[in-house]
């Protein structure tokens, strides 16, 4: 899931000023899992914009703000309802699909975090980087290139303390959660192993996937 | 040849030294103090932003080294630089003479003085002696296209931590920098022999051989030993050697004399390699000093060397 998390309200306004009437997009799927774009949020966003004195002319809920033709066909609406701006509620690909389909400013009203593991409710963890070449079939299913604050494929830094990670106390260390997991399964010899080096070549930005013509 | 490597393979008990850059551009104390390092050590082993704090490079206090007639050690990081940039800093390293470096991953920026900066970790430690041994082996650089004339060669070290839980996996990414190319190991610092030998037999068990340089840091003060075991992984000073820092201070405010604290630290570092060399537990010391290089050459006669 795309963890998307809420814009302080007045970088928001900042980018809103002189807007009289404003239409409002949230997503439906990622985003109102993580109370940022769901139908309680939109409700929220329009009393807020509404408090600042402009008019919310449409709110629409595409079920999924990153899917193109959808959007499309949810904001048709946003042509006729006089919206001089639109808040866009969902990740940074929800914002770009709507304003990819719409000739007015599009706002976003959250920041990108990551992709992330939802633990529960509400407390959402990042496990994949999107490297484009994946290792866990070698780290027993903990991804360093994520979880460990270097990206060290290689095995751990020094700078782990009490199975901690000198970056941030409050993670773990990624290469003892991965010897550990390696332990359990059986696997420990393959923190002996040595591997080619995955290189950046894959991680060329921006990437493309097109199942009809193949990939690039 | 580099001199480490002659010295190691000699079978002598061999000696470096930390130095770091200046935070500035001015070399000329450093040099100073680095010149006071001739003839008592086998090399310097110049930092690459030790603890990410902004410092002149590891590269330019090499050049002026060598060019003093020194034998500096070239530490390298990937935290910085990237395999291309790595590696145009090794090339204009061998175009100055420079022959022997160590390999580290680096300490992450946001423990340093410049936490804005992005960190790269294109490569870590192994990726970067990886990249180094195969070109050696095949004239070419990091993409494979071939470089105008012979490569350059390198004694290639790496740094290992020997008081790490679990010890699997410092042994297994040992192994892995041996495999990489490491011909030496540097260790962090040890202040005692017990967690050395422990350390020395677990690579020994997992069959791996190669010369180790333990890691001296001689203690200044009680505070100093105190904050290194709660804040730097893998340093682990013995409580007997901080109350005796302690009751140095402590007969030092008694007395008026000053630097007790100091003196006895140098005084545990000469024992500690006096008995590392006389136990001939491994290949020699690498001396972190922090500041005290100065005080090197008086630890090093007090242990019995040179």
């Amino acid at each position: 899931m795309i963890i998307t998390k809420k814009k302080p309200p007045e970088e928001l306004f900042a980018m809103l000023e002189g807007v009289k009437k404003v239409a409002i997009v949230g997503c439906a799927s990622c985003a109102a899992s993580c109370q940022t774009g769901g139908e309680k949020e939109i409700a929220e966003m329009k009393q807020i914009l509404e408090e600042k004195g402009m008019e919310v002319v449409a709110t629409v809920l595409p079920a999924e703000c990153c899917h193109k033709l959808l959007v499309k066909k949810d904001t048709k609406v946003l042509r006729t309802c006089g919206a001089e701006a639109v808040v866009g509620m969902a990740c940074g690909d929800g914002v770009q699909t709507v304003a990819d389909n719409i000739s007015l400013p599009v706002y976003p009203a959250n920041n990108t975090l990551f992709l992330g593991q939802v633990e529960r409710v509400g407390i959402f963890h990042e496990y994949c980087r999107m490297c484009g070449d994946c290792v866990l079939g070698q780290t027993g299913g903990i991804c360093p290139v994520t979880r460990c604050a270097k990206g060290l494929v290689n095995g751990p830094c020094g700078g782990q303390k009490n199975g901690k990670c000198e970056v941030d106390p409050n993670n773990d260390c990624a290469w003892v959660l991965i010897a550990k997991r390696l332990t359990e399964i059986g696997q420990e010899q393959r923190l002996f192993e040595s591997h080619a080096d995955k290189g950046y070549a894959h991680a060329a930005h921006p990437g493309h996937l097109n199942l009809r013509e193949g990939t690039k | 040849m580099s001199q480490l490597q002659r010295v190691l393979e000699s079978g002598g008990f061999t000696v470096t030294a930390e130095m770091a850059p200046p935070k500035g551009a001015d070399f000329g104390g450093v040099l100073e103090t680095a010149k006071l390092l001739a003839g008592t050590v086998h090399g310097i082993n110049v930092t690459d932003m030790q603890s990410a704090c902004l410092k002149a490079s590891s590269l330019g206090l090499c050049i002026h080294l060598k060019q003093a007639g020194l034998e500096p050690i070239l530490q390298v990081t990937g935290r910085d630089r990237n395999r291309m940039a790595i590696l145009a800093d090794l090339l204009s390293a061998a175009s100055f003479g420079i022959d022997t470096m160590l390999s580290l991953t680096g300490d992450h920026p946001v423990v340093g003085d410049c936490r804005e900066s992005k960190p790269v970790y294109d490569l870590d430690s192994v990726g970067i002696l990886r990249m180094l041994s195969k070109m050696e082996q095949t004239g070419c650089d990091c993409g494979g296209n071939p470089l105008t004339g012979p490569a350059p060669k390198f004694f290639k070290g790496a740094a290992v931590t020997p008081v790490y839980e679990p010890m699997v996996l410092q042994i297994s990414k040992l192994r892995q920098k041996v495999d990489a190319g490491a011909q030496y190991i540097q260790t962090q610092g040890i202040f005692d022999t017990e967690s050395l030998k422990r350390f020395l037999d677990a690579a020994d068990k997992a069959d791996i051989h190669v010369p180790i340089m333990a890691g001296i840091i001689p203690l200044k003060s009680a505070g100093m030993a105190k904050y290194m075991n709660e804040n730097v992984p893998g340093i682990a000073v013995p409580q007997s050697q901080i109350d005796a820092l302690e009751a140095a201070a402590e007969e030092g405010k008694r007395t008026g004399v000053k630097g007790l604290p100091g003196k006895l630290g140098c005084e545990l570092a000469a024992e500690l390699i006096g008995k590392i060399k006389e136990e001939s537990l491994c290949a020699g010391v690498h001396i972190m000093a922090i500041g005290a290089e100065a005080k090197i050459p008086a630890i090093l006669q007090a242990a019995g060397i040179g």
